[in-house]
């Protein structure tokens, strides 16, 4: 036995001399000191890693069997779609392949919401993890346009309609929108061309950037270390060898945690994926299972669930302002529905970090708006008429409220007092 | 740039000069690239002209005919759907088609060249879904009580009167597009293209 530990001690000092091995994993696994207090809220990143492996994974198998061809077969329908229905009738374990890929859109973005929620409570953005946050959200937006492409592939009627209305967004910039749609969608209608450059971007453009983002996502928070539900830095109290005194080495002490949440996560997701994959219409539509037609458009098209409140906060802008289209404003105050959350680190003013020493303000403001969020979800899987576009409006105006009036709530919120340490038993 | 002992200004200059050609060249580079997803000589040379029948089109009536990937409706309106058109003005955005979202002969109170046959491109200036048609009047086409029949928008509620033009207050910026068509005789048009063409 000690003949191979020290063959095996041999062959990793020869890789060290040659490769930052046993550094790197020392830096980032068994010496990265993690705050001893998390809670579930710290599940959801490596969830978040976890889905995106299954995603990459099912994604590799399904190329080997899409087409990306909008032309018609022999029976008259379009070899997409007719090769999403080969993959789910003919490939072996293709369906359980395809199902696993499609439940995984939607609980990537479950996981990242409560990655973000969780952010949102105890602080996690304020200095210095700025650029944590930063990058956490140019991988949110990353991932709401790999799931936009992706969302074409199967050619069916909300793909085809989904993708006509999210191009015809970039029409409404003045002067260069009619034109940039156009280059968008390499033709002047949704069409082979279209479907074509979306399949490109969706299995390589769009997963490299998504891959370096999550590595510089993490390459900073190791830098900076983790915040914690108190929201105090564990770095200020430090033992003899300049270990934090409340921190634990990430492995094994969250690397084991973690394999709890993620058995909890896949018995969760086998019991969609095995027995209810279109979760009743809100992970695969309904109407996606009819064959992309130009002609008509089905009498209820709304965005998947993850996009409905920004779209509910466009459809909301009915009002021209400075002479230009309500349309234009719509598509202005849904890109700043979702870029404002950057902002968050500059918008807070709170003298603390974490829900748990805020004062009644901040949690006023916070659940008005998670409310508002919900109902704006709510609004966006549904059908316009007046009554629910005043609604709409209301919500609108209390998602962009919390994060504009932040700097004033936040500091005149009356804070309790943080701890000096973090307050886990 | 400060020159001092250590830098050799003439070769500093010429190093900030290479840089500034290679730039240059990398950024032209990108030309090929971007202009790769522009539409292809095949997309542009898709989209010829249509020709119609419509003898079998009673009034009421409205067909559907695809015109460069597009729905084209032809809409034969009855004596009390031209009447409602003169009724609903000041309700909406541009009673007068003045915008350039026609051609000059169809740029009157019926937008179309015969008075009873509406032709134009079925795609909501909004975001470009296909509206629905809704010829029930009142409160029987679930919009409002006094509802004259048109057309809804299904996805941002856009609404349109039977000439195409589009209402106050919603989405959609602009009457639908009519496009360029032509009559052969009574009962055939051809959509997409236009006399003086």
């Amino acid at each position: 036995m000690s003949k191979v530990n020290a063959i095996l001690q041999g062959t990793l000092n020869w890789v060290d001399e040659r490769f930052p091995l046993t550094s790197n994993w020392k830096a980032h696994l068994s010496e990265y000191y993690a705050p001893k207090n998390f809670n579930f809220w710290y599940f959801f990143g490596s969830l978040a890693m976890l889905v995106l492996v299954i995603q990459i994974v099912t994604g590799i198998v399904l190329t080997m069997h899409f087409k990306p061809d909008a032309s018609l077969n022999a029976s008259g329908v379009p070899v997409a779609f007719a090769s999403v229905e080969y993959i789910m009738r003919d490939v072996p374990w293709g369906w359980l392949i395809r199902y696993m890929h499609s439940t995984g859109a939607s609980a990537f973005f479950v996981v990242v919401y409560m990655h973000m929620f969780r952010g949102m409570l105890y602080g996690s953005y304020r200095k210095p993890r700025e650029l944590i946050w930063i990058f956490g959200m140019i991988i949110f937006l990353a991932l709401m346009a790999e799931a936009f492409f992706g969302y074409l592939l199967p050619w069916g009627q909300m793909s085809f309609w989904g993708a006509q209305v999210i191009v015809n967004l970039f029409s409404a910039i003045p002067l260069i929108g009619p034109d940039l749609s156009i280059w968008l969608r390499g033709d002047y209608v949704v069409g082979d061309a279209t479907l074509n450059r979306f399949f490109a971007f969706h299995v390589i453009a769009v997963p490299l950037v998504l891959l370096g983002l999550v590595a510089a996502h993490i390459l900073a928070l190791h830098e900076v270390g983790s915040n914690n539900p108190d929201g105090v830095e564990i770095k200020k109290k430090k033992d003899a060898n300049g270990v934090p005194l409340d921190g634990i080495p990430f492995h094994p002490y969250y690397s084991v945690k973690d394999i709890v949440g993620v058995v909890v996560f896949l018995m969760v997701f086998s019991v969609i994926v095995f027995f209810m994959p279109e979760f009743g219409g809100y992970f695969l539509e309904y109407n996606n299972f009819f064959p992309a037609d130009p002609l008509v458009t089905p009498p209820h098209i709304a965005p998947v669930w993850y996009f409905t409140p920004y779209y509910s906060i466009l459809r909301a802008v009915t009002y021209p302002l400075f002479g230009i289209d309500a349309k234009f404003w719509g598509v202005v105050a849904m890109g700043a529905s979702t870029l404002i959350i950057a902002l968050l680190p500059w918008l807070d003013r709170s003298p603390v970090k974490s829900i748990r020493y805020r004062g009644p303000l901040y949690k006023g403001f916070l659940t008005a708006f998670i409310i508002s969020f919900f109902i704006l979800g709510y609004l966006g899987m549904l059908g316009p008429t007046p009554a629910r576009t005043i609604v709409a409006q209301i919500c609108s105006v209390i998602y962009f409220a919390f994060f504009l009036l932040m700097p004033i709530y936040s500091s005149l919120d009356k804070c309790q007092p943080e701890p000096d340490r973090v307050t886990s038993k | 740039m400060s020159c001092d002992d250590t830098v050799d200004c003439g070769r500093r200059r010429l190093l900030v000069a290479t840089a500034a050609a290679g730039g240059v060249a990398g950024v032209a580079v990108a030309v090929p690239f971007v202009a790769s997803m522009l539409p292809s000589e095949r997309a542009k040379a898709a989209g010829a002209p249509v020709e119609v029948d419509i003898s079998k089109l009673a009034p009421g009536q409205m067909m559907t005919v695809e015109w460069r990937g597009k729905p084209v409706w032809i809409i034969n309106r009855t004596k009390e759907q031209l009447e409602s058109l003169t009724k609903i003005g000041e309700k909406l955005a541009d009673p007068k088609s003045d915008k350039n979202m026609q051609p000059e002969y169809a740029k009157n109170e019926t937008r179309s060249i015969k008075p009873e046959i509406l032709v134009a491109v079925g795609i909501c200036t909004h975001l470009g879904c296909s509206p629905t048609e809704k010829f029930k009047t009142g409160a029987e086409s679930g919009i409002d009580a006094d509802w004259p029949g048109g057309f809804f928008c299904p996805c941002h509620g856009s609404t349109f009167d039977l000439a195409g033009r589009v209402y106050k207050s919603k989405p959609a910026p602009d009457n639908l597009e009519i496009p360029p068509h032509m009559y052969l005789g009574d009962a055939r048009i051809v959509i997409g293209e236009d006399k003086k063409a």
